[in-house]
Order: C-alpha cells, then structure tokens, then sequence
C-alpha cells in the first residue's frame, strides 16, 4: 500500500481529526460532558464526598452531644440579608406550655443570633490526623446559644451535624459493601463467562439461588445474630459483609454477560491465536475493555447498598447508636408520634434521597458514555 | 419521463445529524430504474448503498433524515399516469405504506436478524400478505405456501409453523425473497441478499432471483459490492463511492469500458482465471475516509492514481455523459463541477 | 412445554432443602441456645420455669444433639405440619402465621399487577417517544422512585394524611373488621385500605420495571426486523405492539423471578411502618425477642414465596418464549 502517504485527513479541521485518534477514554469523557445531568450529579457527589471526609468542618455541633433542655427544637432559618449583606439567625425561645406542660419553640422576631464563616467552634479531627476547631459556620460568640439548621432529636442533639457526620458512614459502607461485592462479582463472572462449560453452570445456579433469596428476610435475621455487645467499628464491618454477601451476584451477571460478548469479539481471538495465555487475555485484553462498564455498574450498585443499609439500621437491625448513619437517625421517626411532633426528623431522609439519585443519574450517565449504541 | 422508466431518483441527499457531526451518508445521487431491468449499485462498505435504498422506501430513521432531491415513482405502469415524488408523502402516511411492501418491496441483508425469533414464519409471512390485501387468515396462508413453493422451499406447509432459528441460512433468505413477492411488487430491492449466506447457496439463490425477475419481468435494485455478483445478474451498473455516483452505464460498458479510475481501480482488483498464480493482486491504495471527515473536492482524490493537484482537491466533478447510456463524474473526462459554496 | 415444567417442578423440593438448611443456620446463629435464653429473659421479666419444663423443650428440639440431628428433628416436625410453639407469644406457630400469610401473598400480588399496570404503558411511551416531554417527566418519576426508600414514602404519605385530614393510615382493615371471621364487608373493608401500601411499596418496582422495559424496547426499536416490518408497510403503532415489545417483554417477565420476593421481603419494612397484619412484623418482632423458631418458619415462609415466585415467571417465560421452550425442554 504504497499510497499511505496520501492520507485522506491530511487538510482536515483538527477537531475532526482528534476523534479519529482519541483513545477509548478520552471518547467516554466527551460523551460523558454532554449529558448536563450527569455532569450536575458529578458536581453533587464530589460536594458529597467531600462532606464525608470533613463532616466536622460542616458541622455546628458535636453531632453527640445531647442536651436535654433542648430537645425537639424545630429548624432554624440562616438569614443572609438584614439591611444589606449579613449572617445570622433568629433566636429561638421554648416556653412550656402550662396546660399540656409541653416545651413549644417560639422564634424571636428581634432577637438575633450573630453567625461566621470559618470560625471557632468545638474541636474535631482532620482525617484522623490532627485537630482544629475551625467550622464552615460557627457562633460569632460562643455564649449564644446554638443554632439547629434542621432542628435537634428527642435528646437535643443537633440535626444538622449528625447527618452530615451520617453521610461519612452510609457513603462509607455503601462504597466498602461494593468493593467488596465488585471483587467477588468480577472474579466469579469473570471466571463464569471467561471458561464456560461446567463452571460456569455451577456458578450461574449458585447466583440463580441467591438471587432467588428474597434479600431482606436474610439481613434481618444475620444481624440480628450479630452479639449486641459488639462495638460501633465490629458491628461497621459486620453490617458491610453482610450487604456485600448477597448483592455480588448482580455485578458477577453484568461481569459474565460482556465476558460473553467479549469473547466472541475478533481481538480477543487474535489474542488466542497468536498464542497469549489465558490470564493474560482475560486481565490484558478483556478487563480493560469493560473497565468503563465495571465503574458504571460500580456507581449503580452503590446507591443500592446506601438504601439496604438504610432499612436495616431503620428497622433497628443495622448500626446501632451510639453509630450515626441516616437509616440510625430516621430510626427516630420510625412511628407516626414522633413524625406528627417534629416532622423534621425526617430530613436525614432527604439526604438519602438526593445521595441516591444524584450516583443514579452519574452512574447512568457513565454507563451511556461508556457504551453510547446499548 | 421515459414511459419505461418506474422509479427515477434524482440528486437525492440523505444526512445522518450525529453528535460528532453530520455524516453526508448520500450525496447527490441520481439513477433509474426501467421496467424488467436490473440495476446494481455497487461499492465498498459505507459507501452509501444501504441508505440510498432506505430513503427510496422512506424508512430512514433518526439521526438520518432525507434532505433533498426528488423520487418519482409510476404506482401504475400504464404510461399514462404522471409520475409521483414519493418525498411528497409521509413516511408513516397510508398512501406510503401502501406502497411499500405492496408495490416495492425489499429483501434485507441479514434473514436471521430481518426476522422475528419469536413469531413463527407463517404468521410474519401471513401479515405481509393480509397488510396489503383484504384476504382471510385461510387465504392468506394459501398464498404465502404457493409463494414458498415457487422460490423452492419444499414441505412449505410444515415451514409455515416453525420459527426462523430452524432454517438454513439458504432457506432463510428464501423465506425472505417469498416474502417480499408475495403481494406481486413491481419494484424488487434486495439489500446485499447473498452476503449472509455460503457461496454455494449464494450461487443458487443469485439464480432464483435472476428466474423469478425474468418470469414477472421485475425491475430490481441490486445491491452488492461484488463485482462478480453484479457481472452475473444486472443490466446496468451505478457505482458509489463516499455517497456519491462515480460511473453509470451498461454492465457491459462498465466491464469492458470502464471511464472513471475508481471504476478501473475496482475492476483490477478481481482475481481472473487468466492472472498468474504468483501474481500481486492490484488493491486500491489507502482507504475510505472517515464519513466525518469527507475531503474537500472529489472524494476519491486522496486515493487516485490520476490526481489533478489544485483541481480535484478544490472542486468537486459532477456526472456528466461519456455516452448516450454511460456517464461519469471525473476531472479526467470533463471539466463539470459542482457549484462551491 | 410440559416436560419443560416437569423439569422446574422437580427442582422445587431441591431449593426448598436446600432453603431449609439456610434458615435453620439463621435459627441456629445466635451465640447460645434459644431455651437458655429464654430463661434469662424469663428470670428478667420475673416469672421462671421449672427444671422439668426446660428439659421437656430441651429433648423436643434436641439441643443436646448434634446440630445435624437438630435440623431433623425440625424439618421432620415441619414436613408433619406441626411448626411449633412461639415461645415469645405461647401459641402455635401455624396459628400466627397463617392470616398473616394470607394477607401477604394478597398484597404482593396486588402490588405485583399494579406495577405491571403501570409500568408497562410508561415504559411504553417513553421508548416510542424518547427525548419527549414524558420521557423526561417519566424520567424524572423514576428516578425519584428509585431513591426514596419505601419506608420513607409511607413515612411521608402518613404524615401529610395526620396533619392535614387528622387520620392515620395505617392497618389493613378498620377497627371493627380486624380481628371478625372473613366476610364479604371484611374483603370490601381490605380493598379500601390495602391501596395505600400497595402504591407505596410498588414505587420502586414501578420506577424500575418502566426503566428496564424503555431500554429492552430502545434496544429492539433499532433492530433489522424493525426496518423489515417497516419495509412491510406495517402501521409504526402496530409494529411497536408487534415485534419489539414482544420481545422487551420478556425480560421484564423474568424479572418477575427477582421481582415477587423482593415485593414479599420489601413489604417487611412498609408493614412495620404502617402496622400491617402481614408476616413482616412478626419477623422483625422474633429477630428482636430472639424468637429464633419463629423466625427461622418465617424466613423460609419467605423462600417459599420466594421460590413460587420463581417458578411462575420462568413457566411464563417458556410459554412467551419459542426459544427458551425448545432450548431447556
């Protein structure tokens, strides 16, 4: 082919000619930036990720301290305008009622509470390496008292830090309980779909039977077994296993279908032919292929486990206090009394709810830019 | 209008608006089909064949869209009738469904995936006939079993019942080809028809297609990029390159007397019986550009031996006759171009 | 066909063994015997239990035997039909299971045919209309579906009915029917209420099963035998109910081998938050009185809901299916 030299691209615009060379990646990535939403719940699970790794920065309390003179308090507005450009809050003010003899929380309308960015408050760990008490937002002076942004508990404890310092745990278990379930999945369905045969059938009925098992009977019943005595950190891992135990199965099938599909494809038997061994093709030539498709189906799975978490320690079968996840804190509005009091107990709720579609919408936009013809 | 003349296209433009940009899948291209005669489009993969015959039936799907040019199609060959574009209708409209299937009709590519695995043959074959004719179920199969008998599938009756996974790929275009004739279409398109099948098969059903065109005196688009396939079976010869007509002629004038250097460049890459045994075969330097990135001036410039620097990289050549039946779009024999924008 | 559904039924006793041992290992997993236990919590509440007593409940399940021994003592005593005494509510097991029973498999099955109600015309319309305004608000629907836990949406739903029309709604049945002998008010009083948990723990299937099916419809949408049918002259309408949602349809329908136990076990955490008389609460009350037999009768309940389940959508499944018929029979 001595013609080559006359490349057709020769006097072409250079963009047009950067998507002919581009590798693999770098195509997913310009898919990726056009799907907005996607690009949006990336920006949110960045924010989301970064309050996990500094909730107390974010925080106002200590997210375990309790102060029984202020329980109930229902949440309080951050005021940003007062005759120009300002930060602070109204004071609130219990008063108990005499005929119910109930606290009832009255905002003052005059009386202000003066609040700063990125000052003093109670001391917190930086990643378990040293110690600040510098706060996104803190009390401009510390004899106020404080402010609840969504309110406190049944024992006065403050919202607002506890779900954040909750994002830290039930982000945390999420993305362990899918480590873990992806290293499993992609070694069995890589196993299953690469070999075929008699192995692949036996561990095609073994997730055909787990899967059959409806999931949350069996949660309930293995933590349920756990030994109460067992700490917050024993019970942390516990809870993750368990999560992971039974979920792989979905990855394994995601795993197993491209193997199939793979291994039909002519690079893969190239590979064959010119005499590469197997653990090569697999780990050489197909797992880097599917990459794109593993990390999408990573994220997918990880909301999954963010809400199974959630309904087991909801139902009081999962972390246990003194642990703060959002399932534990909207463990406190598990009855329709507590709801119909403070309905903001419910909040921690919201904060499950954006989690979760914002990975949904990230996953799915990465599954689309990663296979942009399925 | 020649009254022979059924379907006349004319510089018909189908654009696909992809995200990476628009790809110009057919660019101007413009043929006719007359009655009994065979046409063969022929070309490289992604020249623009497949789309120029999905925007004759208008089933061109999004991203692609049928921009410009005209098809004019005679529903009733009386010689009377004038002529309608069939751009004209919708798609989706009645008069247009009413045509396809009924009056043209198309024999896909691939039999295994053009069929439904989870519908028998019968009932897909049944619904072609019952779409267009006003007829019983019984009838219906009637019909479609002395249809499968005549492209020569035997036990049609038994055929009927089961599912499309059961054939041969031979019977299976079979199915297809019974299925396209079984509302007595004027106009056959068959897409490829021989590519998904062994050669061997390939042979008897190029013959089949050939009886049952000379018996009904078909016209039939042929599409193929086979030289052989086209030498075999068509009257006259429309070749594509990069979703534009480069020559048109006679099959003969084609073979014998081909005009343009794709043509030519085409032609010397079939192996002969005559061609030495040790013999490098002549293949066509380079390759076809990516559709995005079409060159400015003649697309085949890049890769021909009789490039005219300043000339065909600048201006694109637009067919022009060579001869009262033969035409071609090159530098080399005329001066024609497109006007530049 | 027929062998086909042979060869399914003869798997069933070979998952339901198989079953069996997983819940008695669940039975088994709490540290220490359950009789042990339940003494302490016998000598904590005050009242306690002779020593004759104890060996008495000690031989019934043989906790001095092996635990191979003790499962077939229990699996025996099951296949007899006698499932045991609850030691936390000292009835027979069978006594308290049974209307729970039955009002769990009504309200999975009426979520079941709710959410293929549902889901089906969205993920319809959303496929054949991609890009368009449904589209997007379908979207939109599912992927909120999809987020809120089911015990959230109950939450909400029971809080926004208290405060602004005072009633709670919770239970399946009013006052006055709850504890009457089935009657056709008692059914009537059922279907006014068993709407409300049905919506809410359908969600999530609806949101899910609508998703599936727009991407098995997209994927068939662009399928050769699309173009052929259209070459055809086939109405679009009549080709989209033809071919591709045939075909979308069935992995929707093998979904159902997923889908029904996880609507029986979902149904757990929406029974708890809207005090419904299914099995759900009772299991979560066991696993916390550490009622380990009651329990363990729960859980494989739940398997052999689970377990019919299955078996239903993968004889639905052959029967749609040409293929998979002639493949497995």
């Amino acid at each position: 082919m001595s013609s080559e030299t006359l490349s057709p691209d020769q006097n072409l615009p250079e963009e047009a000619d950067a998507i002919s060379v581009a590798p693999n990646w770098k195509l997913v990535w310009w898919r990726f930036k056009k799907h907005k939403l996607a690009m949006i719940s990336g920006i949110i699970v960045i924010f989301i990720v970064i309050i996990a790794a500094f909730p107390g920065f974010f925080s106002t309390q200590d997210p375990s301290e309790s102060r029984t003179r202020g329980s109930f308090i229902p949440p309080q507005a951050i005021q940003f305008w007062d005759n120009g450009p300002a930060l602070f809050a109204y004071a609130i003010e219990g008063k108990r009622n005499p005929r119910t003899l109930k606290m009832e929380w009255i905002t003052s309308e005059t009386k202000k509470v003066p609040l700063r960015l990125f000052g003093r408050g109670y001391e917190w760990e930086v990643l378990g390496l040293f110690k600040t008490d510098i706060h996104l937002l803190a009390l401009v002076n510390p004899d106020d008292p404080p402010v609840h942004i969504l309110g406190t508990d049944r024992l006065g404890r403050d919202q607002w830090s506890r779900v954040l310092h909750g994002t830290q745990v039930s982000l945390s278990i999420g993305l362990l309980a899918v480590f873990l379930s992806t290293i499993i999945g992609i070694v069995l369905g890589g196993i299953s779909g690469y070999f075929g045969g008699w192995i692949d059938m036996f561990i095609q009925r073994l997730i055909e039977l787990l899967q059959s098992i409806p999931p949350i009977p069996i949660w309930l019943a293995l933590s349920a077994s756990l030994p109460r005595t067992w700490s917050v950190t024993q019970g942390y891992i516990a809870i993750t296993a368990i999560l992971a135990l039974i979920t792989w199965t979905g990855l394994a099938r995601e795993v197993r279908g491209r193997f199939l599909v793979l291994r039909e494809e002519d690079f893969v038997v190239a590979a064959k032919l010119s005499g590469c061994s197997q653990l090569r093709i697999v780990f050489r030539h197909m797992v880097p292929t599917m990459s794109s498709h593993i990390i999408a189906a990573v994220t997918l799975a990880i909301p999954v486990m963010i809400i199974n978490e959630t309904f087991l320690s909801f139902l009081g079968l999962g972390l246990r206090p003194p642990a703060i996840s959002w399932g534990v804190l909207l463990q406190e509005a598990q009855n329709l009394q507590s709801v119909a009091l403070a309905p903001w107990l419910m909040l921690p709720g919201v904060a499950v709810i954006i989690t979760v579609i914002a990975l949904n919408i990230l996953g799915d936009g990465l599954r689309d830019a990663a296979d942009p013809y399925h | 209008m020649n009254p022979d003349i059924i379907l006349s296209i004319r510089n018909l433009k189908t654009r696909f608006f992809l995200d990476e940009g628009t790809a110009k899948a057919v660019d101007g291209v413009s043929f006719d089909v007359s009655r009994g005669q065979v046409v063969g489009i022929v070309g490289e993969s992604g020249c623009g064949k497949s789309v120029t015959i999905k925007s004759i039936l208008g089933i061109v799907q999004k991203p692609g869209e049928v921009v410009g040019g005209e098809i004019f199609y005679r529903r009733r060959d009386d010689g009377v009738q004038e002529p309608i574009n069939l751009r004209d209708l919708d798609d989706r409209g009645e008069e247009m469904r009413d045509i396809r299937g009924n009056e043209i009709a198309l024999i896909p590519q691939e039999p295994m995936a053009a069929l439904s695995p989870v519908h028998t043959i019968g009932n897909q074959l049944i619904e072609a006939v019952r779409l267009h004719r006003d007829v019983s179920r019984e009838e219906a199969a009637n019909i479609c079993i002395a249809r499968m008998g005549e492209v020569g599938i035997s036990n049609p009756e038994e055929r009927m019942g089961v599912y499309s996974w059961e054939l041969s790929g031979g019977l299976r275009q079979r199915v297809m080809i019974a299925m396209a004739l079984v509302c007595g279409p004027k106009l056959l398109i068959a897409d490829e028809p021989t590519t998904a099948i062994d050669v061997t098969t390939q042979a008897q059903v190029l013959n089949l297609l050939r009886r049952l065109q000379k018996e009904q005196n078909l016209a039939m688009i042929f599409i193929t990029h086979d030289l052989g396939v086209i030498a075999q079976i068509a009257d006259y010869v429309v070749v594509m390159y990069l979703g534009r007509v480069m020559e048109q002629g006679p099959v003969d004038d084609i073979f014998h007397n081909p005009q343009h250097p794709y043509t030519s460049a085409l032609l010397a890459s079939i192996p002969t019986i005559h061609s030495g045994t040790r013999e490098e075969l002549p293949t066509i330097g380079g390759s076809i550009p990516h559709p995005f990135n079409r060159p400015k001036g003649c697309p085949f410039y890049p890769r021909c031996p009789g490039f005219i620097p300043g000339k065909c990289d600048r201006f694109t050549p637009v067919p022009s006759p060579v001869s009262d039946k033969q035409s071609v779009a090159c530098f080399l024999h005329s001066d024609a171009a497109e006007e530049t924008e | 066909m027929l062998v086909f559904i042979l060869k399914r039924l003869m798997l069933l006793p070979v998952l339901m063994f198989v079953f069996s041992i997983v819940s008695f290992i669940l039975i088994q997993a709490p540290p220490g015997d359950f009789v042990t236990s339940y003494v302490a919590e016998l000598a904590a509440s005050g009242s306690s239990m002779d020593q004759v007593q104890i060996e008495a409940l000690r031989n019934l399940y043989g906790l001095d035997q092996p635990a191979y021994v003790q499962y077939f003592k229990w699996i025996s005593r099951i296949l007899q039909g006698d499932l045991g005494l609850s030691l936390d509510f000292q009835k027979p097991i069978s006594e308290l299971i049974g209307q729970r029973l039955l009002l769990t498999v009504i309200l999975g099955l009426a979520t079941l045919i709710f959410t293929f109600m549902v889901a089906l015309p969205i993920g319809i319309i959303s496929a054949t209309r991609q890009y368009s305004f449904f589209d997007y608000f379908f979207t939109v629907f599912n992927y909120v579906g999809v987020a809120t836990p089911t015990f959230m949406t109950a939450l909400i739903l029971m809080w926004f009915a208290f405060s602004n029309f005072g009633i709670t709604i919770t239970g399946l049945f009013s006052p006055e029917f709850a504890d009457a002998s089935w009657s056709f008010a008692k059914a009537v009083d059922l279907a006014k209420h068993i709407w409300l948990p049905m919506v809410i723990l359908g969600l999530d299937g609806t949101a899910r099963l609508a998703r599936i099916l727009r991407a098995n419809l997209l994927d068939e949408l662009n399928k050769p035998y699309m173009e052929m049918a259209r070459a055809k002259g086939m109405p679009e309408w009549k080709l989209v109910l033809k071919y591709p949602l045939r075909l979308a349809i069935n992995p929707l329908v093998s979904s159902l081998g997923w889908y029904l136990p996880l609507i029986f076990s979902g149904s757990l955490i929406v029974a708890t938050v809207l005090n419904l008389p299914t099995i759900g609460p009772l299991l979560l009350r066991s696993l916390i009185s550490q009622d380990m037999f009651l329990a363990g009768t729960i859980v494989l309940t739940y398997f052999g809901l689970a377990v019919i389940g299955t078996l239903l959508s993968d004889i639905l499944l052959a029967w749609l299916d040409p293929r998979i018929r002639m493949e497995e029979a």
